[in-house]
């Protein structure tokens, strides 16, 4: 049970990372001065994947068209390995992404990954969300009825 | 035979050298960045994006400066990028259900749970241009108002109960999924492979084949049941994690078309479907590509084919700009040898048909 929170929470934290900002992630890493020596394992290195969608929606999937995606794999002196996945080809972005989830293997770190790295990101991500939400809300049509005549 | 020609390298090297100092135009005018094209000619970047099939908009913005605005050109240069690339896998396949939608709206529903949102739409303006955008001056800040966080259902998934509108699609069971990109077309299509053909396909193209079906080839009587335009995450399998990496989200419009059916030998009475996804916001050709599908599904549903439209080889075959464009424009590279041959050709066909005359004209006599 343990082991499956633990990867929700990776899993979460990769998301917030691969939508990220390349320029915001980098700055606040080099705020953070989590930087600590590695070995590249893979990459960073960009290809295409394939991006599916569903026949009406809810169908068979078919593939609609590819994106570029940049991944790395990183790994610490101690022996723990990270990995990065994240649309685009922000090769800096990935390594560092990788390089997060490797030191997130490390509990006593993870306070600090969090305070200082995800939760600003997640914050500034929900916070563009919730302004996508209120500017199309405000786009909603209110139907009201017209009444003609007496009754 | 092959006869090789040297000679214009000189021409080309200097020919390459004046396109890029067009392309930069008058020097005193700043040059583009890709970011301004990006964000205020996105409508374009999303074109190059799906008829070029890879989603990424730095690189179509750069495609389209390269190609000095030329759209087909920029797909050209999107499409020959893509083969230096290697493929890393695919999706798992999305759920439009839970867009952050940027706009939805229903032609055939007006209360839905949801509602009606018109977003950064072009519809109802009044087409007048607007001098206020030369001169360069700042919008007003769009209105926010609370959001309810609501689900957004498809109205397809509304409608589907009393079967009066038939299910999504499916293809035969136990098929792996097509992928035109790897396999060349083999005719008949199943739905799935045609889908990603006209997913790429030229807008151009499958507008005009989109209006041919309400102009009478091949009526359907189309209604939008729900176009929806936003950002969906997708998530990749990977052998190294335990768990679908999620990749982050793209950008897609999604249109629901259905389409009045009266029944045949092969399915009930009831309302068939046309299906469109498109990546970014191209509403138009999400439209045109769920009406030629409807089209095209013409031998599933048992109708007789009697329109362009309904054609699947011809459809599908002159649908990629890049395809059709590489045929068409091949014609003005030199063909010296091969018209030489023709000329030769006509030459003796010409003498044949006069000596032919002169022997006719001197048996008569």
């Amino acid at each position: 049970m343990r082991e499956g929170a633990d990867e929700q929470v990776r899993q979460a934290n990769m998301a917030t990372l691969a939508r990220a900002p390349g320029e915001r992630l980098k700055a606040l890493w080099s705020d953070a001065k989590l930087e600590t020596e590695h070995k590249i394992v893979r990459g960073p290195e960009t290809g295409l994947v394939t991006v599916r969608g569903r026949i009406g929606g809810g169908g068979s999937p078919f593939n609609v068209g590819e994106v570029t995606v940049t991944r790395a794999t990183v790994k610490l002196a101690g022996g723990a390995v990270g990995h990065s996945y994240a649309l685009g080809r922000d090769k800096e972005k990935s390594r560092i992404a990788a390089l997060f989830d490797a030191l997130w293997q490390d509990e006593s770190l993870q306070p600090r990954l969090a305070t200082e790295v995800i939760k600003p990101l997640a914050r500034e991500l929900e916070a563009a969300d919730t302004q996508t939400k209120e500017q199309t809300a405000a786009t909603r049509v209110d139907f009201f009825t017209m009444v003609r005549g007496e009754d | 035979m092959y006869v090789a020609v040297k000679g214009g390298e000189a021409a080309i090297r200097n020919a390459h050298r004046l396109l890029a100092d067009k392309r930069r135009g008058d020097r005193s005018v700043p040059a583009l960045r890709l970011d301004q094209i990006v964000e205020q000619l996105a409508l374009g970047v999303d074109r190059v994006m799906a008829e070029g099939s890879l989603y990424d908009r730095e690189l179509a913005a750069l495609a389209i400066t390269q190609a000095r605005g030329d759209m087909i050109e920029a797909v050209f240069l999107v499409r020959a990028f893509r083969t230096t690339l290697p493929r890393f896998g695919y999706t798992r396949a999305a759920d439009t259900g839970a867009m952050l939608v940027e706009r939805r709206i229903s032609a055939t529903y007006k209360d839905m749970p949801g509602g009606q949102l018109l977003g950064p739409t072009f519809d109802y303006t009044h087409r007048l241009l607007e001098p206020e955008i030369a001169a360069g001056l700042d919008p007003e800040t769009p209105e926010s108002r609370e959001a309810d966080d609501g689900a957004m259902p498809r109205v397809t998934d509304i409608l589907a109960h009393e079967e009066l509108i038939e299910e999504d699609g499916a293809v035969p069971q136990g098929k792996p999924v097509a992928d035109i990109s790897r396999e060349a077309l083999e005719f008949p299509l199943e739905r799935d492979a045609r889908l990603q053909a006209l997913a790429r396909g030229d807008e151009g193209f499958l507008l005009a084949l989109a209006y041919s079906t309400q102009r009478g080839y091949a009526r359907s009587h189309p209604f939008v049941g729900e176009i929806r335009i936003g950002e969906i995450d997708f998530e990749l399998d990977v052998p190294e994690l335990p768990f679908p990496v999620p990749l982050g989200r793209i950008q897609v419009t999604e249109c629901q078309m259905v389409n009045q059916f009266k029944g045949s030998a092969k399915a009930p009475p009831q309302f068939t479907r046309g299906y469109g996804l498109v990546f970014g916001q191209s509403e138009r050709k999400a439209m045109a590509m769920s009406l030629c599908d409807r089209a095209l599904r013409t031998s599933e549903l048992g109708e007789d084919i009697v329109a362009p439209a309904q054609d699947e080889e011809f459809v599908i075959s002159h649908s990629d700009n890049v395809q059709a464009t590489g045929f068409v424009e091949h014609l003005k590279l030199p063909h010296y040898v091969d018209f030489q041959a023709e000329l030769d050709l006509v030459r003796r066909m010409r003498a044949e048909a006069r000596q032919a005359a002169t022997e006719h004209k001197e048996a008569a006599e």
